[in-house]
């Protein structure tokens, strides 16, 4: 079956023999968007992370068919170091990250937690993180990230 | 002392490294035709060219000399518009390495930052410098490239002398050209003298390979007051890919015509297929069983068929019966283990004549967990395999033994196999990227097509190599006057190798395994450093045998700081037993017994820092509802000396401890880069806390049952600790040591201090969760 994507603001038509694979493969394999990553395949790590009519969605979870017709975002996507999205600036900034394969669950989720949030307080961000994984303990410094990207919005 | 003060550097002095990585030509075509990404090419290609040469240079070899050892072309080359390239036998694991070796060739071979490109971990490419290893990336790769590079200006100094028709001694380099001290316009650039070519000169090398690796150059190296580059705080060059989403890690490889592969591992352990009913994934289009004695694959043209695959797959395994003790009972196992290497690794004076002098003797054992590598992903691997070569890329610290080990696999020399390194999942120690690299090439050569491997979650959780679990067990000797005059430390664990973690051998990988080879493990563990001066003293470990003999989801190796989080959390909780038994403020025992300056520095420079107040532990008011302490630890780890002190607020009706404040204390002699040293401080003190707080692989007699992040849980953003105060002790007289994992090891033993300061329990287990803890107050 077609599935037709819409993708970083670009319209695509993928050829699927599973309306249940999950998106982050769609990505990945059938579009060639390296950057959302596989973690766990299960929703616990936020690796794949993506935005899906601007909320951030775990994309290994989630049906690339569900996906069909709906603005999709990816990190890649978010912003460019010319038009740097706040968060992307931020994590630079802060040099926040080691081997950063957890990179997109980190800024798409707080990319959507400013979005509706601008100016949220410490608990507000932690608690809007605490469901992403890191194993290089990056933690304090996302932490510090995220409310300077929150100051200069 | 000179502590730094991150907010007083002058920013303009800081690289702007949100230069973007983008590669010159199609990422994929630039891939798949060099097989390598080189990422900080472009950074200073595109952004900070040298001006191209007026003259084509002719110096040295118009091609690459072997790459040998002794040839200086195997670690530094001039490129044609002068950028410097520095070919570093190790890798980046995620702590901004190729950042600090950039400034370490840029400073000794006087070009701007900018201009120097560091290739990394290409068995093709670069030497083996052993990969990533104990955290002596700076100290010993690094410093072989600052050698070389010392050595490279003198021969180009030398060449230019002749150009220039000017004696050497009144030549002098800025930003890579070389010109007359008194008159700057008698010059010619590096690029017009060896641009695009090689240097043909000899470097004199040990002979030896990987860590051993080593040079002697007689071209004396810059001393600190001549720094301009090192001590400086350049911005890693590897985040802005990594943060707009245009770094190319492993698991982003693609190659023509590659197959996706997924492993079918066994409910029990060390059960194997017996039978396989290929009917069960026929529906899945494009699959394939792949089944090589007790090796067992499903590959598929689409990824997410290979994993379809991979479930659906209906096996009939082997009997088998493991007996596991189960994580519950695992100490006790530990405890009733026979031996089978006893290694008494220093001993001073007459332990047993001080034990009998001793008016009192004090005890005290502590539990140490079985914990994972858990890396954040699954491990990845893709391989090429050809009928008389291969190509395998990696994101394994050690490439050049993945390769020798691919070669035994596969049954060629090991000069035909080429091991490249690429960014991949942070991996801090032997991980299970050497596992996947073994597991793609076999594949590969099946099939006779290329391969690309990936672990699930629950193969990265329940069959990486294992931190070793063990039990501490400390004994003291105090005279009459309170004085320690006798200490014993015996750790007795697994051996920290069943499994080698240079992975160079098919034994050591579970491929090798499955395909018939057992494990063959050597006996190790380790002692504390000896930094305490009592008058008899005596540090040893004890080994037990694996709990099975191959393809083991337990089998153990090396997990990131190896040894020190089990043996510190023995050694220095004890530490602040005797103090207290004593009567001693923690700080002050320390500093009693402690002499050589560097480690007393350590322990005082974070008490001060801390504001602590001297008084013995446990405080006042521990009743309280919420008990706030203090504690501290201390550790020597090669040439690095870390005194840390945390600071808990423990909650009674829970058990949930709380880190209110770290103060590191961080002596690692010269510092290149303070800000990626404070980085990395600051990030492994997480980690570590993620290890003493929540890590602890789960067991029953079968199998591992840690197989996702609710069953082997690691710390969130609500558990991060609250303020980290890092204190860098700069010595610029005394050589770079280590500092990617000496911290962390510190971590449960001051957090156990701590808990022990606010409510007079001392806990004996990690990880410390609130059932743990609660139990233990309840107890008290």
């Amino acid at each position: 079956m077609q599935i037709e994507l819409h993708v970083n603001g670009k319209a695509q038509v993928i050829e699927v023999d599973d309306p249940d694979m999950p998106l982050l493969y769609a990505l990945r394999d059938d579009l060639g968007l390296s950057n959302p990553r596989f973690g766990c395949g299960l929703g616990q790590c936020g690796a794949c992370t993506v935005h899906v009519d601007g909320r951030a969605v775990r994309s290994c979870v989630t049906p690339a068919a569900a996906a069909a017709g709906r603005q999709i975002t990816t990190l890649a996507g978010l912003g460019t170091p010319e038009h740097p999205h706040p968060v992307q600036s931020a994590w630079i900034e802060e040099q926040v990250n080691q081997c950063a394969y957890c990179i997109n669950g980190w800024i798409m989720t707080a990319a959507e937690l400013l979005a509706h949030n601008p100016q949220p307080t410490e608990t507000e961000i932690k608690l809007a993180l605490d469901s992403l994984i890191c194993r290089c303990g990056t933690h304090a410094a996302a932490l510090r990230a995220v409310k300077r990207a929150a100051q200069s919005a | 002392m000179n502590k730094i003060d991150m907010n007083k550097i002058d920013m303009s002095q800081i690289d702007m490294g949100s230069k973007i990585e983008t590669l010159p030509l199609d990422r994929r075509a630039f891939l798949a035709s060099s097989g390598a990404l080189v990422i900080t090419l472009a950074a200073s290609m595109e952004f900070a060219a040298p001006a191209k040469p007026a003259q084509a240079a002719t110096n040295g070899a118009a091609t690459r000399p072997p790459l040998t050892g002794d040839q200086l072309s195997s670690y530094i080359t001039i490129d044609a518009d002068g950028t410097v390239a520095a070919y570093y036998g190790k890798i980046d694991g995620g702590q901004g390495l190729g950042t600090s070796i950039a400034q370490m060739v840029a400073e000794e071979i006087d070009v701007p930052f900018e201009h120097v490109r560091v290739v990394m971990g290409d068995s093709g490419r670069t030497l083996d410098m052993g990969g990533a290893s104990a955290a002596i990336g700076v100290s010993h790769g690094g410093m072989v490239l600052r050698r070389t590079a010392a050595l490279a200006r003198h021969i180009l100094i030398e060449t230019a002398a002749g150009a220039l028709g000017l004696p050497a001694d009144q030549l002098t380099v800025t930003d890579g050209v070389v010109h007359a001290v008194a008159d700057g316009k008698r010059s010619i650039s590096y690029a017009e003298l060896i641009g695009g070519r090689y240097f043909d000169s000899k470097v004199d090398w040990n002979g030896k390979t990987s860590n051993a690796l080593a040079v002697n150059v007689k071209v004396p190296l810059k001393t600190p007051d001549q720094f301009k580059v090192i001590g400086k705080s350049f911005r890693r060059r590897d985040l802005p890919g990594k943060v707009f989403g245009t770094l190319d890690m492993v698991n982003d490889m693609r190659l023509p015509g590659m197959l996706h592969a997924r492993m079918i591992r066994p409910g029990i352990a060390g059960a194997v297929p017996v039978k396989i009913d290929e009917s069960s994934i026929a529906q899945i289009p494009g699959t394939q069983v792949v089944w090589i004695k007790d090796l067992l694959a499903v590959v598929a043209e689409r990824e997410w068929n290979a994993v379809k695959a991979a479930r659906a797959l209906k096996v009939t395994w082997s009997d088998s019966q493991p007996n596991f003790p189960g994580n519950e009972g695992l100490h006790a196992h530990i405890r009733n283990a026979p031996v089978v290497k006893r290694f008494i690794q220093r001993e001073n004076g007459s332990v047993e004549d001080g034990f009998k002098q001793a008016a009192r003797i004090l005890e005290g054992e502590y539990e140490y967990p079985t914990q994972s590598h858990a890396s954040m992903g699954p491990a990845c691997a893709l391989a090429d395999v050809r009928a008389d070569a291969a190509t395998v890329w990696t994101s394994t610290q050690k490439p050049y033994d993945a390769a020798a080990c691919v070669a035994e696999l596969l049954g060629l020399p090991r000069e035909k196999v080429r091991a490249i390194w690429m960014f991949g999942t942070g991996s801090y120690g032997r991980n299970d990227a050497g596992d996947v690299t073994a597991d793609a090439a076999v594949l590969s050569q099946h099939l006779r097509r290329p391969v690309r491997v990936q672990y699930m979650r629950h193969e990265g959780l329940a069959w990486d190599p294992k931190g070793t679990a063990s039990v501490s067990r400390n004994r003291a000797g105090i005279d009459a006057n309170g004085k320690v005059i006798a200490y014993e430390n015996i750790g007795k664990a697994f051996s920290r190798l069943d499994i080698s973690t240079r992975e160079a051998r098919a034994a050591d990988v579970l491929a090798g395994h499955l395909l018939g080879l057992p494990l063959r493990p050597e006996q190790s563990f380790e002692i504390p450093v000896a930094s305490y001066t009592f008058d008899h003293g005596r540090l040893g470990w004890e080994t037990i045998p694996p709990l099975m003999d191959r393809a083991s989801p337990l089998r153990t190796s090396h997990l990131r700081d190896p040894y020190g989080p089990p043996i510190l959390f023995g050694s220095e909780s004890f530490m602040d037993e005797v103090a207290a038994a004593t009567n001693m403020d923690p700080v002050e025992f320390r500093l009693q017994y402690l002499k050589n300056p560097r480690d007393r520095d350590a322990v005082r420079i974070a008490a001060e820092h801390y504001g602590w107040d001297k008084r013995t532990s446990p405080r006042k008011g521990r009743g309280d509802d919420i008990a706030i302490g203090r504690g501290i630890a201390f550790r020597r780890h090669f040439d690095t000396f870390i005194g840390l002190i945390a600071e808990v607020r423990v909650h009674r009706a829970t058990g949930k401890i709380e880190l209110a404040r770290y103060v590191c204390a961080h002596d690692v002699g010269l510092i290149v880069n303070p800000e990626t040293l404070r980085h990395v401080i600051e990030r492994q003190l997480v980690y570590g806390t993620s290890r003493a707080m929540f890590e602890e692989v789960r067991f029953d007699q079968d199998m591992v049952t840690s197989v996702d992040w609710l069953t082997y849980p690691v710390l969130h953003m609500t558990a991060v600790p609250e303020k980290i105060d890092i204190v860098l002790i700069d010595r610029p007289e005394a050589a770079p040591s280590g500092a990617a994992e000496m911290a962390l090891g510190l971590v449960p033993a001051a957090i156990g201090n701590a808990v022990f300061d606010a409510t007079g329990v001392r806990l004996r287990r990690v990880p410390f969760t609130p059932e743990r803890v609660k139990t233990a107050l309840e107890r008290a």
